[in-house]
């Protein structure tokens, strides 16, 4: 089963995800990082605003290939996201909701997961043509200096994902692991 | 001796670069199709479907397989009787990669100063060069687009002789179990054992060229390439790591002889985007 979810994602929404919900996404994403979330990360240490009204949004782990003539975006798959741990406790504190990437999280950024009602998504690595499909408008609106690691806001209809940690405690790559492991 | 030109090699480095990135080879998709009747996982199937039907928008409407164009590795075997004229080697090579980045739209993802300013060279150069002179008059030329998130689960273990094979096996299990989700899964397990630190680096990036699943001709090693995947696909970790069977689709292991004291392991680990693409000059 397919669900259909409309971004922001509402308290109703957020409480429904489990672990292991296939959804696709339609509305707005935000688009941010490695040198993103380190300058993000500067500027709430500074007490600065960040580029773009964090609260109740969904940042999306992608650095997308440049857009042939016509096109919105180029490929446009996840990125890993362990990378941007050290960073997202603290955005989560600003009111940040939802995040997509690929792969494994840090306790720190479960923990706070929990504690914010947040939800964790993966898109399928590696499918980022796929993926690029997706997307109908894409823009920069923050960092422009940082090329591929802009921050970019799009607009999505039915982007593919998979709920990995729920805000009920669930997460899909250790129930995976556990049932399939066969030693 | 056989004159090869380095306007040549620039027009293949860069046709090789852009069909890499928009074309999964057939010893790819074989392998996937395969993971896909054995997978048991509902999710681990959807995951493969989806994979498969991404090489398809790829190849038919020219975007990346993947967002990550990769670092531009390229392997040369410059045979000893050929001759580069009309320029140099790894100029003209760069000058490939510089084109096809441009021209094909592909993630320009090299940054200089890596642990300090990490300002993006705008061309995806320079690329990483290994060089073999070989017998014979020509050029072999293989690339592989190499993705960031797989290459940095890598791992070199230099063991002590008496760790001996199940060390081996070990060492490379772990490192996959370790690097769970983080590599997109379905992977293709590169091994280098022997020679040094470097040496078996270098071993464990050149396996990653095989046809995928081919074993190695040495039988003894051919056997340790089985007894590691069936372990590594016992892990549970599946496609994408949402739990399955197929973890890897492969183990490719290649071994060099080593010193009295040593017992080098290196893993390098491969997305089931496995680009890569070659010619003969």
């Amino acid at each position: 089963m397919v669900k259909k979810v409309k971004l922001p994602l509402t308290e109703k929404t957020l409480t429904e995800l489990k672990a292991g919900d296939n959804v696709l996404l339609s509305g707005v994403l935000y688009v941010a990082r490695d040198a993103a979330h380190k300058r993000m990360a500067e500027a709430l240490q500074k007490q600065e605003p960040l580029p773009f009204d964090i609260k109740g949004q969904m940042l999306y782990y992608m650095g997308p290939s440049p857009a042939p003539p016509g096109r919105p975006i180029g490929s446009a798959g996840p990125t890993t996201s362990s990378r941007m741990d050290m960073y997202t406790p603290r955005l989560l504190a600003a009111g940040l909701k939802g995040m997509i990437g690929k792969g494994t999280r840090s306790v720190e950024v479960k923990e706070a997961m929990k504690k914010h009602k947040a939800v964790y998504l993966a898109a399928i690595g590696g499918a980022g043509a796929l993926i690029s499909k997706t997307i109908i408008k894409s823009e920069v609106i923050a960092y422009k200096d940082l090329g591929p690691e802009a921050i970019l806001r799009l607009e999505v209809i039915d982007f593919p994902a998979t709920v990995i940690n729920d805000i009920h405690g669930g997460d899909l790559y250790i129930e995976g692991k556990v049932k399939y492991k066969n030693i | 001796m056989r004159e090869i030109k380095a306007g040549a090699v620039t027009e293949a480095v860069a046709r090789l670069f852009k069909q890499a990135n928009y074309e999964l080879g057939e010893d790819v998709l074989a392998a996937l199709k395969k993971a896909r009747r054995e997978e048991e996982s509902p999710s681990g199937r959807e995951v493969i479907d989806t994979i498969l039907q991404n090489a398809g928008i790829a190849l038919n409407e020219r975007i990346p397989l993947c967002q990550d164009c990769g670092v531009a590795v390229v392997f040369l075997e410059l045979g000893q009787d050929a001759h580069i004229v009309d320029g140099d080697l790894y100029t003209a090579v760069n000058e490939g990669v510089r084109q096809a980045y441009d021209e094909g739209y592909l993630r320009k993802s090299i940054v200089t100063r890596p642990f300090s300013e990490r300002t993006n060279t705008g061309d995806n150069t320079p690329a990483v060069i290994h060089t073999d002179i070989v017998p014979g008059d020509k050029l072999k030329i293989t690339v592989l687009p190499k993705g960031g998130g797989a290459e940095n689960m890598a791992k070199l273990g230099m063991l002590l002789p008496s760790d001996e094979r199940r060390g081996v096996v070990e060492f490379v299990v772990n490192a996959v179990d370790e690097a769970w989700s983080k590599t997109c899964p379905p992977i293709i397990i590169g091994v280098g054992i022997g020679g040094t630190a470097e040496k078996a680096m270098a071993l464990s990036k050149h396996a990653l060229l095989r046809k995928v699943g081919e074993p190695s001709p040495d039988a003894e090693v051919a056997d340790l390439e089985r007894e590691i995947l069936e372990k590594v696909n016992n892990l549970g970790i599946g496609p994408m790591g949402y739990g399955g069977r197929i973890t890897a689709l492969a183990v490719h292991a290649e071994s060099f002889p080593t010193h009295i004291t040593s017992l080098p392991v290196a893993v390098n680990l491969q997305c089931h985007s496995a680009r890569h693409r070659e010619i003969v000059l």
